[in-house]
């Protein structure tokens, strides 16, 4: 590389003389968001020519010959780069570098890895201010805040996101580039990650971001830790907080010790610890929370290579509603039928049966070298052991054993190149293998809820970009799995016979036992997902983007093998062996305007899902514990439509109005029905006062309209309900009513030392302690949701 | 160089990982808790021929029906000794539930439900420690001939004392309607 330096260097001077007259002009743009630097140094090697991009991130270098130069380009936060230039003409050229992040206050990380995402569908970032605020909360809290985001709650603990009506295997999670595989696939399994771990969480609303798998029809959720700067430092933040309602709160703590020599450690851990939360009439009995996470991480960061270890632990207890855990449907008729639930106790720390216990381990290796010709190589091997205990409110010797215990093994093996195939056309492709292995503990004495199995998945990925000039930006993706699940399962001998798979499949069944048959079925799925886009610039100020994605997605175990009573749900699980994937097409298009006062985005998308896997009440069944629901799985084709908007209005330079509306609608197009559990219609207004001058003093009221979903399908029966001596219709279809909350925040800094500031938030959410029912909160028809919270939050960062 | 090693290292974690699957198969769950067979047994105070009311649901969760059968029809005006058996006959020998329900007597309670006009009365005879009622045992009087319907709920962790189903709580471990006739 040198010598190709000095035989340029030398060439230049010697033609120098020529008669020259070309100009070089472009931008210098932060290789991960794309984002102009200004003040970047441009050194034309061989002259004494340089050039500095202005406040946009533009340069221009006149006098040039045409012939070829080597430029290099410095920046303050940027590893300086090289690059050969050949000049015809004037010529256009942009130079992208890798952004070094600052760990200190001065940048917002925005880590938005070029590439790895998307730029032709609309991306959401929340930055470490944001993820800081929501401190004590999950990552579903955050993530809220986004238009289009929802979540789908079992209580006010257990939050799975929703992205523009979609969730669970829906929408891929990645924490700190690794896929996570935590048994997402429950409504009541919320991920296991603790938003602290994030230094920036980026959300994408479609399968665009093909490199962490084809499936994502709802979205994916990247979140990132920061890398740590080339230079000798400690540093760290601490961020304690405080919640009146649940009288805990949650410490947590990050170190970070780098060096010049590339060589760097961080330390992170939080603790979270709460106990029964309150409505505003009364306490939620047994929805305390216990969570505990560490992560390790130590990095060797090289100009022409990386290498990283990564480390994490999760474990989290949560206590599950009382009030929600019942028997048949007599039991939730009269739940159902209550203003005030009848389990309220006073206020405790404890947390009993029913309960969730989840421990998740994610270790990861990886290492990334720069081949001159080639480009950049990335080999990662990642590992995931995630054990899953539920306890439910049992008898005698049973009484302390968990009923559900799954422990699922995950190995991953990915290779990734990224590259760029001229000055224009940057290209990404990589393979992928995964092993997974879940077992289920027979020790339970509970019928298993998810059976043995080893999956195997292969995938193999090419992504394209081409700028086609400085407006244009035409993204191009495409992606292949498959998966082959080899499952030991045991059936009853009845549901085998009632669904008429013993007609079907008789060659699957391993052995009959009295009441139960085991058979080992295996399956295997072929999918191919795509992904094509544009991104066009109108003008300064209007940008305009547009999307197509193809995802497919193998229906996961709980969709193939449930089949049993699910305590906390007081209802009969079905799945159906015979599923095959979802396939989903996806527009989505994004207009938006950046001006000086008036900023928005309108971003309108249709889904269409054929083979929709989804769970509905289809019928009771009667046990000698008296009726049950019997929730079934089926495969249909849906319709989801809809739109969010973005909008904000600067009133002056320290105050603005901040507008947020999300609009879905679910269609089973086969029933021509709607489809259960859809987000109603929400809209968000905040007024946000921030001025830097005043220690950075940040206030800002909120105010949350929640419509009623008036669309959802009518599942109700008619139970015999023997008190009453008659039959009683079971609504468990209705909806609530809409609602609205206000919500304040503040927040000021002080500086304190050289480098340390301790900054001070108050926070109070359901300010006027409005009483409530969330459709999204799956325990809506037992219980209220939560009472009015004060929050106190302490960051110090040293 | 040393990079290299570390990458083969990898892959042959994985290789390793991988290849060690077990062929086993996995060993079936022995459901321990699940009711399937009630059986209310009516003795005649005096002598006479006893009445079995009877719920079997061998799939307990399963899509079959409980199996629901009535012996015979009371007499009016006759008192019965009536005695609640409950098992799991998933297992072999079946296991008798009742006594594990009678050990947590403070955690579980008998209720039983007259509808449709049938023309009966019952009482407790058997009280956990805090003399509660508990109802595994209890006193049945048939009056005037009549039909309609008996139902038989059995709560777990009901609020202990109670005014009746209204206000128990709790969960249902056991609700069977028996249609019944008085002669």
């Amino acid at each position: 590389m040198r010598i190709i330096l000095m035989i340029l260097l030398c060439s230049s001077i010697l033609s120098y003389t020529q008669d020259c007259t070309s100009t070089l002009s472009g931008s210098v743009l932060d290789l991960h968001d794309g984002k102009p630097l200004p003040e970047a140094l441009l050194l034309v090697a061989g002259t004494n020519i340089t050039a500095e991009t202005d406040s946009i991130g533009k340069y221009f270098i006149k006098g040039l010959c045409n012939r070829s130069y080597t430029i290099q380009v410095a920046h303050p936060n940027c590893l300086s780069r090289v690059f050969s230039v050949k000049i015809d003409g004037n010529t256009t050229r942009n130079f992208r570098l890798e952004h070094h992040l600052e760990e200190f206050n001065e940048i917002t990380i925005k880590g938005k890895a070029f590439k790895d995402k998307s730029q032709t569908l609309n991306n959401e970032k929340i930055s470490r201010e944001e993820i800081e605020r929501f401190s004590s909360g999950s990552i579903a809290d955050a993530l809220n805040e986004i238009s289009g985001v929802s979540s789908l709650n079992t209580g006010n603990t257990i939050l799975k996101p929703i992205i523009n009506g979609l969730h669970s295997s829906r929408v891929v999670l990645v924490n700190n580039g690794v896929r996570m595989q935590d048994q997402e696939w429950g409504p009541e399994h919320a991920p296991n990650i603790d938003i602290n771990v994030a230094d920036n969480i980026t959300l994408i609303k479609g399968a665009a971001a093909l490199q962490y798998g084809g499936d994502a029809i709802g979205g994916v959720i990247i979140a990132e830790s920061a890398n740590a700067p080339v230079k000798d430092t400690l540093f760290g933040k601490t961020i304690v907080t405080g919640l009146s309602n649940g009288r805990g709160g949650s410490i947590t703590t990050k170190l970070t010790k780098s060096s010049v020599s590339g060589l760097s450690y961080t330390l992170q851990g939080t603790l979270k610890r709460f106990g029964d939360f309150e409505s505003p009439d009364y306490v939620l009995s047994n929805t305390g929370l216990f969570e505990r996470t560490a992560s390790i991480k130590v990095a060797l960061n090289k100009f022409k290579y990386t290498l990283e270890g990564y480390y994490s632990y999760f474990k989290n207890e949560i206590g599950i509603l009382r009030a929600s855990h019942l028997g048949g449907a007599g039991d939730q008729f009269d739940a159902i039928n209550r203003t005030r639930p009848l389990f309220v106790e006073p206020f405790t720390y404890d947390i009993d049966a029913p309960k969730q216990d989840a421990t998740h381990h994610l270790a990861k290796l990886k290492a990334t070298k720069s081949f001159d010709k080639l480009g950049k190589l990335t080999l990662q091997y990642d590992f995931q052991l995630n054990n899953r205990l539920e306890f439910d409110i049992r008898r005698g010797d049973d009484r302390d054993k968990a009923s559900v215990d799954l422990e699922l093994i995950t190995h991953s093996l990915t290779l990734d190149l990224d590259t760029e195939l001229s000055e224009k056309i940057g290209f990404k492709a990589g393979i992928l293998g995964r092993f997974q292995d879940n077992t289920a503990d027979p020790r339970t004495g509970v019928r298993r809820l998810i059976p043995d199995y080893k999956r195997y998945d292969l995938g193999a990925y090419g992504i394209m970009d081409y700028d086609v000039n400085d407006h244009l930006t035409v993204e191009l993706g495409g992606r292949f799995d498959y998966s082959d699940l080899d499952v030991f399962k045991f059936y009853r001998t009845s549901l085998w016979e009632s669904r008429g798979y013993n007609v079907q499949f008789p060659d699957i069944v391993v052995e009959e036992l009295d009441t139960q048959v085991l058979t080992n079925p295996k399956l295997n799925y072929s999918n191919a997902s795509a992904t094509a886009g544009v991104k066009y610039d109108l003008s300064d100020e209007f940008q305009l983007l547009f999307n197509y994605s193809l995802a497919s997605r193998a229906p996961n175990p709980s969709e193939l093998f449930s089949d049993g009573l699910h305590h906390a749900a007081s209802r009969i699980e079905i799945g159906d062996l015979r599923f095959t994937s979802e396939v989903a097409n996806k527009f989505a298009m994004t207009i938006s305007r950046q001006g000086p006062k008036f900023n928005f985005s309108i971003s309108p998308f249709i889904n269409m899902i054929n083979d929709f896997i989804l769970i509905e009440p289809t019928e009771l069944e009667q046990t000698i514990r008296g009726n049950f629901t019997l929730w079934e799985y089926r495969q249909t084709d849906a319709r989801l439509l809809g739109f969010d908007v973005d909008a904000s209005y600067n009133f002056t330079e320290n105050l603005r109005l901040e507008h947020q509306f999300s609009f879905v609608k679910g269609r089973d197009r086969t029933l021509e029905t709607p489809l259960i559990n859809m987000p109603p219609v929400e809209t968000k207004n905040e007024l946000v006062y921030k001025n830097e001058k005043l220690k950075n003093l940040h206030l800002s009221l909120q105010s949350h309209y929640v419509f009623r979903q008036n669309e959802f399908p009518d599942n109700n029966f008619d139970v015999f309900i023997p008190e009453l001596d008659m039959e009683r219709e079971l609504d468990i279809s209705s909806t609530p009513d809409a609602y609205h909350l206000l919500n304040f925040n503040s927040s000021a800094d002080f500086k304190f030392g050289k480098t340390s500031e301790l900054t001070v938030g108050l926070g109070i959410n359901n300010v006027l302690n409005t009483t409530y029912r969330n459709y999204l909160n799956r325990l809506f028809r037992y219980a209220h949701d939560l009472g009015r919270n004060f929050l106190l939050t302490l960051k110090i960062k040293y | 160089m040393k990079n290299y090693k570390l990458l083969s290292l990898i892959f042959l974690a994985f290789v390793v990982f991988t290849a060690c699957s077990d062929d086993d198969t996995p060993d079936p769950v022995n459901e321990e808790e699940v009711i399937t067979t009630l059986t209310v047994t009516l003795d005649p105070v005096g002598g006479g021929t006893s009445i079995e009311l009877k719920s079997q649901d061998l799939d307990g969760d399963g899509p079959n029906d409980p199996v629901v059968t009535v012996s015979g029809p009371l007499a009016n005006g006759v008192t019965y000794n009536g005695s609640i058996k409950l098992l799991n006959e998933t297992e072999s020998p079946a296991e008798d539930i009742t006594l594990e329900v009678e050990a947590e007597d403070d955690e579980h309670q008998f209720f039983y439900t007259i509808g449709g006009g049938l023309d009966v009365t019952t009482t407790y005879t058997n009280f956990d420690g805090n003399s509660n009622p508990l109802g595994t045992e209890f006193d049945l009087t048939a009056g005037a001939a009549s039909s309609g319907t008996l139902t038989f709920t059995l709560r777990h962790e009901p609020t202990k004392p109670n005014t009746g189903l209204g206000d128990a709580g709790g969960e249902t471990d056991i609700a069977v309607t028996f249609d019944v006739t008085v002669q």
